[in-house]
């Protein structure tokens, strides 16, 4: 019973690491995701009296993705009825051209200054539109999203690992004895303590397993996925191919540290 | 005559101030039987940590089965120690572990084969009469089972050496003559050498012993 208590005590704290961590793996993932579709939305419009590439363009900065250059003819055709069809022509050819610049990535506030001063030092550009305040505040929205995120990741990190600590001690009294009855018949240290490292192992399999039961039942009734999908994100919660090695390296490691942690704190009592 | 134990100018204590055994010397001749006497808290049990590296020489020298004990390492320790069969007073079993287990602990730190531990194991349990008991954990016995439990896996391996402190203190009358009984048989059909720190040696022990005797931290044989 002792025992059983001992492992659901390292199976739990194993069990919320990993939790925390796959949680920070798959927020990290939606705000990379949603920051492509941010980056993807947002676009800075250019105003230029010549037709300009696409080329002239991503000479200036290498962030540019693509230029689209925008057709006048929706917002002449509202035109239209007010002025007639020879004051439009005439509107068409004076009006200079209009061109959207879609981002790489979703670019900060600085950069986006940057790159808007780098267009308006050319002289083929007479105007240049970062609509720089919702940028702003889009961009700070999610900075701050962030730092949340890897606050309360840290703080779970670290009350887990205290946790785990405490449970060091405890397997520590639990398993001296053992250790020191076979140390007085001159077991060597491997064999002394290849009990330990069996139960630490065991219990890391079964955090780790848990783990990607959670994750892959959360993924497979895709109750997240609707929530994502309001804001057109799409990604994977939980990537058996990539997640799962790692959560379960991170608990065999944890756990074997944990137990080689007790097997240099093991001194011999007679 | 081989010298398994040999100590000159040892000191022996838990600190360097405070010395318990204070430049000792004797020799124990492999094969022989011994019992060490003193009053409580004379440096008997202190004595016998020395010899299977439990404690540290403080100074002079002592030389165990050929080993140098003087800053011993772990690996040369654990060498020593397979070949050394230990019997406490508080028996010393692994609570979590049967009485069969037990037993087999030291054979399989020896390496000895699975089918050969049983096969030595049944016999043992068979000496301390305690066949019956094998699947009990050491909690289900009596002290005097306990004790006799250790003395199985103390015998197990066939050491050079058996080293007992105390080993009939808590015990009745019927399990003390099985551990007598034992180490006598261990000294004269094994020819292990055994060492007994005690406080009454008993008045029917028949076996040729020798006698140390330790007071204020000097060691002497009685005659």
């Amino acid at each position: 019973m002792k025992s059983l208590k001992s492992h659901f005590s390292l199976i739990t704290a194993l069990f919320s690491i990993l939790i925390t961590l796959q949680l920070f793996l798959s927020l990290d993932r939606v705000i990379t995701a949603y920051e492509q579709t941010l980056g993807e939305n947002y676009g800075i419009v250019v105003v230029s009296d010549s037709n300009l590439s696409e080329h002239f363009f991503k000479k200036i900065d290498a962030s540019i993705k693509e230029a689209e250059a925008l057709s006048p003819k929706q917002m002449l055709q509202s035109l239209q009825e007010h002025t007639g069809d020879s004051g439009i022509n005439l509107m068409e050819l004076k009006l200079p051209y209009f061109y959207r610049l879609r981002l790489k990535h979703f670019i900060s506030p600085s950069d986006a200054r940057t790159l808007g001063l780098k267009l308006q030092r050319e002289t083929a550009i007479s105007r240049v539109e970062t609509f720089a305040q919702q940028h702003d505040t889009i961009y700070r929205l999610l900075q701050l999203f962030k730092g949340v995120i890897i606050v309360i990741t840290a703080v779970l990190f670290l009350v887990t690992s205290l946790l785990i600590i405490k449970e060091m001690r405890l397997w520590q009294f639990q398993h001296r004895e053992r250790m020191n009855i076979m140390a007085l018949f001159g077991a060597p240290v491997w064999l002394r303590s290849a009990v330990l490292f069996r139960l630490a192992i065991v219990d890391a399999v079964i955090a780790s397993i848990l783990a990607t039961i959670i994750f892959l039942t959360i993924e497979h009734y895709g109750w997240v996925d609707r929530i994502l999908e309001l804001v057109q994100v799409h990604v994977a919660l939980f990537d058996p191919l990539t997640d799962l090695p790692l959560l379960f390296t991170v608990a065999i490691s944890l756990s074997i540290l944990l137990a080689s942690m007790i097997v240099m704190g093991h001194k011999e009592e007679v | 005559m081989d010298k398994i134990i040999l100590a000159e100018n040892l000191s022996l204590g838990y600190t360097r101030h405070e010395t318990i055994i204070s430049k000792a010397a004797f020799a124990i001749d492999s094969g022989s039987f011994i019992f060490i006497t003193g009053a409580s808290g004379s440096g008997k049990s202190t004595l016998l940590k020395s010899f299977f590296g439990a404690l540290p020489v403080l100074s002079g020298s002592l030389t165990v089965g050929g080993v140098d004990m003087n800053g011993i390492g772990s690996k040369k320790l654990n060498f020593l120690r397979r070949h050394i069969g230990i019997v406490f007073q508080d028996y010393k079993l692994v609570k979590e572990w049967t009485i069969e287990k037990n037993v087999m602990l030291p054979l399989l730190i020896n390496g000895y084969a699975r089918d050969v531990s049983e096969l030595q194991v049944e016999k043992l349990l068979g000496h301390v009469k305690l066949s019956h008991q094998r699947g009990k954990y050491p909690v289900e016995l009596s002290g005097g089972e306990q004790q006799r439990v250790a003395m199985a896996r103390a015998l197990s391996h066939n050491p050079i050496l058996i080293l007992a402190d105390e080993p009939t203190g808590n015990l009745d009358e019927y399990s003390s003559k099985v551990i007598w009984g034992l180490l006598e048989g261990a000294n004269t059909q094994l020819d292990a050498t055994v060492v007994v720190v005690t406080h009454h040696i008993p008045e029917t022990f028949g076996t040729p012993y020798k006698h140390y005797h330790i007071e204020h931290g000097d060691i002497y044989e009685v005659s």
